[in-house]
């Protein structure tokens, strides 16, 4: 059975930025329908977590004081402006959800609303979207976006995994993409589902990307498990193989030193400094955070334990789909990102916004482009009628003939992504001629994606192809990025050029499938989506909608246009 | 990964085939949910923190599939614990769960104070 619906506002993922997206738009008067990957309620990282969100009064010293802090970390990539809308609108929304969540009251009878754990805050949230009339699609991966002629969006398409199963088509006046960072298949805590097929859906349909190469965030967690909650570890202590302490530098940024370590052996931590009255109550502060210990009978206050660190690609990094304006609208007219699928550079700079700039960032990111969203819906109507392009292809259509064993070329192609993606020696000390050596691999893993995958009708099969398409696609932009910043600026690191270039004080930006571009943002340049819909012509569309390889005759084909309009 | 739906305690209710996020379920004979894709389980022990019946073992290692077994795992008093400390459906109100996360920024501010 497959499903059509027509609605104002499609939202893209169930997590932080996708429920606020929801509220946002449902408040502002409109029909919403919100496709998440898995379960609204449990997708997402946040979900996993315990976000606390930047928290400032609206006493104007406090803010600006809090802004110009920020900004002096961001390595002038950041805009101030930024910083001070996310605060205003955090603190104005938030505490909007106190009907679904019982929040702690902290001496002086004072709610404290700015730090929640994460199964709870996503749980309300999905009950504050339901409430207010939002249709929520569990288990409904989108595979692509839907196009009208003039380049703006118009839905999009997916399938379900569950119930009647079947595709799914959503017309609508706005589209938020809010899937999240991509972690490349890292064991970070939630991320299985964050594969960049936002990203990929976007870049298909015209947007860029920005920031790319700031996806360089590790955190720590015990050997083999996926409990990255480092609260806990600022009492650590490490030991290599031999029992040597290792000189974290007495920063609370132990990455670097600790992935030297790991390059070298095995490495150990112990918990011991943590005081007792605190080992008390850690489980009513973060109840996961002693399972995997407990599990394995570890006694991590007095027992020396291994560890790891896992990537977090563009989760805490502050890389993802490029903004053109307040509504955080894409360069494609009608489609929104929100969360960590856009990119953070404007609130974080070259800097990690860490939990509570990023969840700050969720919530208004969210609000705004669903409020957008909503208004585009209220001016223009739904054009449900008007004739659609899908827009994808890698992982979709193939380009040439398919290989017959999808499962094992999606197999390759994650392998192959995980290759690059992962290892500390790539990432977080990067080397010119092997980020080169990086994107000759992606790049010939792209060619494979695009020409040769086909997964057949399996509904697991289609989502693990169209999943391994976006990890090759937002690998190519990360290391196509990385080699392009030939310095080392916050959180990218370059071993061949170890400091700043004051050339390269300006963001880059990185776009294209079949030609992976990058260059350096330039403000002043008029973006396309600052034009109405109507004056674009083809000619104006992206280099990824104008190149004839990148569109396979069969999406072309009346056949496939009558099929989704 | 999730390695266990303990038949005798699983009530058939459907609820972690529903809130796995990433679909590892499929509802089996009898209602009883098998672990059809464990490779996409996340270890995010976010099906224990849901299953009332305290039915689902998610062992710690996100790695690879270890082996369990089913009787000492329901007598060592872990299904459940993270339920009953997360102060969810019964132990909701219980004053020894109380969701203490607002404290967070202690532990922090206590360590950097050494």
């Amino acid at each position: 059975m497959s499903l059509h619906l027509e609605t104002d506002v499609l939202i893209i993922g169930g997590g932080l930025a996708g429920c606020w997206a929801a509220v946002a738009a449902a408040r502002a008067g409109a029909e919403v329908v919100l496709a998440d990957k898995g379960y609204c309620g449990t997708s997402g990282v946040t979900a996993t977590a315990g976000p606390n969100h930047w928290w400032v009064p609206p006493d104007p010293e406090k803010r600006a004081q809090a802004v110009r802090d920020r900004d002096a970390r961001a390595f002038g990539l950041a805009d101030p402006r930024w910083m001070a809308r996310i605060i205003d609108t955090t603190w104005r929304v938030l505490p909007t959800l106190a009907d679904y969540y019982r929040h702690s009251v902290t001496a002086g009878g004072v709610p404290h609303y700015q730090s929640l754990r994460g199964p709870e805050y996503l749980r309300a949230l999905r009950r504050y979207a339901e409430t207010l009339g939002v249709r929520i699609l569990d288990h409904s991966p989108a595979l692509e976006l839907l196009l009208h002629v003039d380049g703006s969006v118009a839905g999009a398409r997916g399938l379900r995994r569950q119930g009647e199963g079947g595709d799914w088509t959503v017309r609508a006046a706005g589209v938020v993409v809010a899937t999240g960072g991509c972690a490349f298949l890292s064991k970070l805590l939630g991320s299985r589902t964050n594969t960049g097929d936002g990203h990929l859906m976007a870049a298909e349909a015209g947007a860029r990307l920005s920031g790319m190469e700031f996806s360089t965030y590790h955190t720590v967690a015990e050997r083999h498990s996926t409990q990255t909650r480092s609260a806990s570890y600022a009492f650590a202590d490490y030991f290599d193989a031999d029992g040597r302490q290792i000189d974290t530098g007495g920063s609370p940024d132990v990455t670097v030193p600790l992935a030297r370590a790991l390059l070298a052996g095995p490495v150990y931590a112990t918990l011991a400094r943590m005081p007792a009255d605190l080992r008390a109550i850690l489980p009513q502060i973060q109840p996961a955070i002693l399972l995997p210990f407990q599990r394995q009978g570890i006694d991590p206050f007095t027992q020396r334990f291994p560890i790891t660190l896992h990537g977090e690609g563009t989760v805490r990094g502050t890389g993802g789909l490029r903004l053109v304006d307040d509504d955080c609208q894409t360069d494609v007219p009608g489609l929104y990102a929100a969360g960590d699928a856009a990119t953070r550079e404007l609130i974080a700079g070259a800097t990690s916004g860490g939990g509570a700039q990023n969840s700050a960032w969720a919530v208004s990111s969210g609000t705004w482009s669903g409020q957008a969203a909503a208004r585009l819906a209220r001016a223009q109507g739904r054009r449900a009628h008007q004739g659609v392009e899908a827009a994808g292809g890698a992982g979709l259509r193939p380009d040439a003939g398919a290989l017959k064993d999808a499962a094992a070329l999606t197999r390759h192609l994650t392998d192959g992504v995980r290759a690059e993606m992962l290892p500390y020696d790539k990432i977080l000390f990067r080397r010119g001629p092997v980020l080169a050596q990086s994107l000759a691999t992606l790049d010939s893993l792209w060619r494979d994606a695009r020409d040769r995958l086909a997964p057949g009708s399996d509904p697991t099969a289609r989502v693990r192809a169209r999943e391994a398409a976006a990890l090759v696609a937002c690998a190519r932009w990360t290391t196509a990025t990385a080699l392009a910043r030939g310095e080392t600026r916050g959180l990218h690191r370059r071993e061949d050029a170890p400091s700043l270039s004051p050339d390269l004080a300006h963001r880059l930006l990185s776009g294209g499938l079949d030609t992976v571009w990058v260059r350096a943002d330039d403000p002043t340049q008029r973006s396309p989506a600052q034009r109405s819909p109507t004056q674009r012509s083809p000619a104006q569309r992206s280099p990824a909608q104008r190149s004839p390889a990148q569109r396979s005759p069969a999406q072309r084909s009346p056949a496939q246009r009558s099929n989704v309009a | 990964m999730i390695e266990l739906v303990v038949d005798d305690r699983c009530t058939r209710c459907d609820t972690c085939i529903q809130v796995c996020p990433t679909n590892v379920f499929e509802r089996g004979a009898g209602g009883l949910p098998l672990i059809a894709r464990q490779e996409d389980c996340q270890t995010c022990f976010l099906c224990e923190l849901y299953c009332q019946a305290d039915a689902l073992y998610v062992a710690p290692n996100c790695d690879e599939p270890v082996a369990v077994d089913a009787a000492s795992i329901v007598a060592s008093g872990l299904l459940g614990q993270f339920r009953r400390h997360s102060g969810w459906h019964e132990w909701e109100g219980d004053p020894a769960h109380a969701n203490l996360h607002w404290r967070m920024g202690e532990l922090f501010a206590r360590a950097r104070a050494g």
